[in-house]
């Protein structure tokens, strides 16, 4: 993955522009020896890796104004950082950069269960959102894998999911306000604790757009109280048309489970192999979780089952405890782990249109063997957002890049079949250069054009997202600017 | 000019030398200046899986068509778009295109999500005559900036939509409706909170000051299995005996016209006055009601959305002064229109974000022009 030269006559400034920042933040806040900016080298993308210029750690919103004003006037990219947990290289570095990290901004705000919002600094935990209200019953919907380590910066800037966005939505549809912080230090409020936009909707335009418009700096998130209960069932087949149209039912039927997860043999049998799930060995597995008192589950269950049935099922488990519903899920929550104890692995994150999903199995099982890689699959099948896992060994040279290569058609196929690059983790630097795969020059002038709006000089995570020479223009305007 | 393809609206749209006013069913009301670009003639729904959800139409099909497609496989519109026919006093196809292009949502918008919450994918042609698209037709997508939600409540001004496609639920087996007689606003308004602060999934919440038999009415909806809906009723019913309200259930049939009338504010049809959307703090709610001085007011969405009906020629926002949130003109006289901005000014920083992504998008200015601010 190519990545723009450093700009010699930024890294030349380094001196001045250290101090400059260091005259608005705490001396613990501006981190400039190069022993140090490596701890901020990669995010989980760890294949590639650039220590930045400069990484600056400020508290609150005046800080990253202070920090972004200098920037701008000094004409040095900044890259946005929450966790640094995203999968697509979105807070990967250049040389010439000033990693802006929000890991210290992680205050409660306001919390206001009348109208059900919580507002927060952005650099919170996504799991520590639902911590802080969840002693009273509610909690924060959307819930990447990553949960635990992942910000909710991160969480806007790539318009997370997660595996119950079936039913609550993707971090799109329960943000309702932000705090963000422009370019050139300027700090706009959109949204709030009310719904929907006065006039066109930037907010909804912010999210997603990978720390390319501004740093969102505070949040105002929808929370809802947590439903009675939920309960899985676990089927399996012995093939997977069969699976997808046993989901297909399910969800003509009118049963609207919370999640509906797929996984196929090659990822069944490492999960076993590595967590004992007690999973039954079959082409196709299927986890169907739905919510609501117990009679309400008993009866949703019921008719879900009685869909299944009719698919002639290796196995059918419903969960009736707890202790049954963790066994359930066990398998599906170490498959990542399982893989990885196997090779090191590519998550991809291809969605498709779930009636697609027999004929991209059987395409992707045929390219496995033609680049001799394994493939598991693991899948939000309610919502065709597959996450094909491909193996590959890092230490035996030229085997990332065939995997890369892999990944590639794999993503080409999904968008063949109606879907697209990326269905939760963005696109980062992995995907950049697929864009024209799935837009016309057309179309992504016209998402270039809003950067242009919002980032005049291209300053913002530039890199990113477009095809490096579809952006080289622009980004060439700003630096030759920094020269 | 009402051209049948896409290809023949980008050579409009490339050719025009003035202001267009575009137009999909005309029943919104909103009226702007220019040459009429008429959509209507891009109809037809061109995919419906219900299996996945998933329905993709030209912009100027009418919603009716959308909606039968959909009724045939018991699935619908979540996001329950208005019809504003009765309010406006306009005749004519509301369009699946105007839906999206307003980002017209009903009493469910607190449960499920608004219309821009449904939209998945837009083809659109944008004021230089260049053809668009975004998003796609699969429920998660983060491929690129998503300008689906920017189109969504772009009322036209960005460029005119062509294609959308849509995210659909199924119809649930039954809904019913908990109806709560003789609050005052404040207690209306925290008792619909305590509802949706519930684990019991309540689909709309609204409150008339005046209801049908004249007294103050409270209406929260429950929708899905039969034994579900009564279970929760119950449930909701406990949850809310605190409040000392006399309590009765709207059935099936009952609770479809009860919501249809929420939706399509029907206690403010044929009677003369401003009418205006405000979307605020839904706590906020009453006070700012009373503030209003309305001669008629209508809570859905627990409080957070008020329909006002003040006297022809009111600055209504003068009178609600600073709040959180928003207020739209939606049906006013030409005096008012020429006094008053029909959408909520913004504040400057945003306001330059507005002009500049107008300026961009539409660089001479004419799509719908002075209907949502101007262009830098």
């Amino acid at each position: 993955m190519e990545m723009p030269k450093p700009n010699s006559a930024i890294l030349a400034r380094k001196a001045r522009v250290v101090e400059r920042l260091q005259k608005v933040l705490p001396r613990d806040a501006v981190i400039h020896d190069e022993a140090e900016t490596r701890a901020y080298e990669c995010d989980a993308l760890t294949a590639y890796r650039c220590p930045p210029m400069v990484a600056v750690l400020p508290t609150s919103t005046r800080e990253v104004s202070d920090v972004l004003r200098i920037c701008h006037e000094e004409g040095v990219p900044v890259v946005p950082r929450g966790s640094g947990t995203s999968l697509a290289g979105g807070a990967l570095p250049t040389a010439d950069c000033v990693i802006l990290g929000v890991a210290r901004m992680n205050e409660v705000l306001e919390t206001d269960y009348d109208n059900r919002f919580i507002r927060v600094q952005t650099g919170r935990t996504n799991l520590s959102v639902t911590g802080a209200v969840e002693e009273n019953g509610f909690f924060y919907a959307p819930d990447p894998s990553s949960q635990l380590a992942c910000a909710i910066a991160g969480n806007i800037a790539m318009n997370s999911g997660g595996a119950h966005c079936l039913k609550y939505g993707v971090t799109t549809n329960n943000l309702m306000g932000v705090a963000m912080v422009m370019m050139d230090g300027e700090v706009v409020e959109i949204g709030g604790a009310h719904l929907d936009a006065g006039g066109l909707d930037l907010l909804g335009l912010i999210c997603g757009s990978e720390g390319q418009l501004g740093v969102v700096t505070e949040a105002t998130l929808r929370i809802l109280h947590k439903p009675e209960g939920a309960r899985p069932v676990l089927m399996g087949f012995d093939d997977n048309e069969v699976a997808g149209a046993c989901v297909s039912d399910i969800i003509k039927a009118g049963v609207l489970p919370v999640a509906i997860e797929f996984m196929d043999r090659p990822c069944i049998e490492a999960t076993e192999a590595f967590a004992h799930a007690g999973y039954p060995m079959c082409e196709a597995l299927l986890i169907v979780e739905v919510e609501g008192s117990d009679a309400e589950i008993d009866a949703q269950l019921a008719l879900i089952m009685e869909i299944a049935r009719k698919h002639d099922p290796v196995e059918l488990r419903e969960s009736k405890s707890a202790e049954e519903s963790a066994a359930i899920w066990l398998g599906r929550k170490s498959a990542f782990g399982a893989m990885g104890q196997i090779n090191d692995y590519m998550c991809l994150d291809g969605t498709i249109p779930v009636s697609s999903l027999p004929f991209v199995l059987r395409r992707i099982g045929e390219m496995s063997k033609e680049y001799g890689l394994k493939v598991g699959n693991v899948f939000h099948a309610g919502d065709g957002n597959m996450h094909p896992l491909i193996l590959f060994d890092a230490n035996k040279p030229g085997d990332l890049e065939l995997c890369e290569e892999f990944g590639a058609e794999i993503l080409k196929l999904c968008v063949e079949a109606g879907g697209c690059l990326t269905g939760e983790h963005g696109v980062g630097i992995e995907k950049r250069d697929l864009m024209t795969v799935q837009y016309a020059p057309a179309d992504l002038e016209a998402q270039m054009a809003v950067k242009d709006v919002f980032d005049p000089q291209w300053l913002l995570n530039p890199a990113k997202v477009f095809p490096l020479a579809v952006s080289e223009q622009r980004r060439g305007t700003a630096a030759l600017a920094a020269e | 000019m009402k051209p049948e393809t896409e290809n023949d609206l980008a050579e409009v749209i490339a050719a025009a030398s003035g202001p267009l006013a575009v137009k999909g069913g005309g029943t919104r009301g909103i009226a702007p200046q220019g040459d009429v670009l008429d959509v209507s003639g891009i109809r037809g729904v061109s995919l419906y899986e219900p299996g996945a959800l998933t329905l993709v139409a030209a912009a100027g099909t009418p919603v009716a068509d959308v909606e039968a497609a959909l009724a045939a496989e018991h699935q619908r519109l979540a996001f329950e778009p208005m019809d504003h026919r009765g309010l406006m006093g306009t005749s004519g196809a509301p369009t699946i295109g105007g839906v999206i292009a307003g980002n017209i949502s009903g009493p469910r918008r607190i449960q499920g999500g608004a219309a821009r919450d449904f939209a998945l994918g837009v083809r659109f042609v944008d004021g230089a005559g260049n053809i668009v698209k975004n998003g796609g037709r699969v429920m998660k997508n983060v491929t690129g900036y998503d300008l689906v939600k920017l189109m969504a409540g772009s009322w036209g001004t960005l460029g005119v939509l062509t294609e959308v496609a849509l995210k659909v639920l199924p119809t649930p087996e039954t809904q019913a409706t908990l109806v709560l007689q003789g609050l005052n606003e404040v207690d209306a308004v925290r008792a619909m909170a305590a509802a949706l602060g519930s684990p019991f999934e309540v689909s709309g919440a609204s409150h008339l000051p005046e209801g049908p038999d004249g007294g103050p009415t409270t209406m929260l909806r429950v929708e899905g299995f039969e034994a579900s809906v009564a279970y929760r009723l119950t449930q909701l019913q406990m949850l809310l005996s605190g409040f000392g309200a006399r309590v009765e259930r709207a059935d099936a049939a009952s609770t479809v016209r009860i919501w249809a009338d929420v939706r399509d504010v029907a206690a403010f049809h044929g009677i003369a006055g401003d009418v205006w959307r405000v979307s605020c703090k839904p706590s906020d709610g009453p006070a700012l009601a009373a503030r209003a001085q309305a001669q008629g007011c209508v809570f859905d969405w627990a409080g957070g959305l008020i329909w006002l009906r003040v006297s022809e020629g009111t600055d209504l926002r003068s009178r609600l002064g600073a709040f959180d949130g928003h207020a739209t003109l939606v049906r006013g006289t030409a005096e008012t229109r020429a006094k008053v901005p029909v959408f909520q000014p913004e504040a400057s920083g945003v306001a330059k974000l507005t002009a500049g992504l107008r300026a961009r998008f539409d660089p001479r200015g004419i799509l719908n022009p002075g209907l949502m601010g101007s262009a830098a």
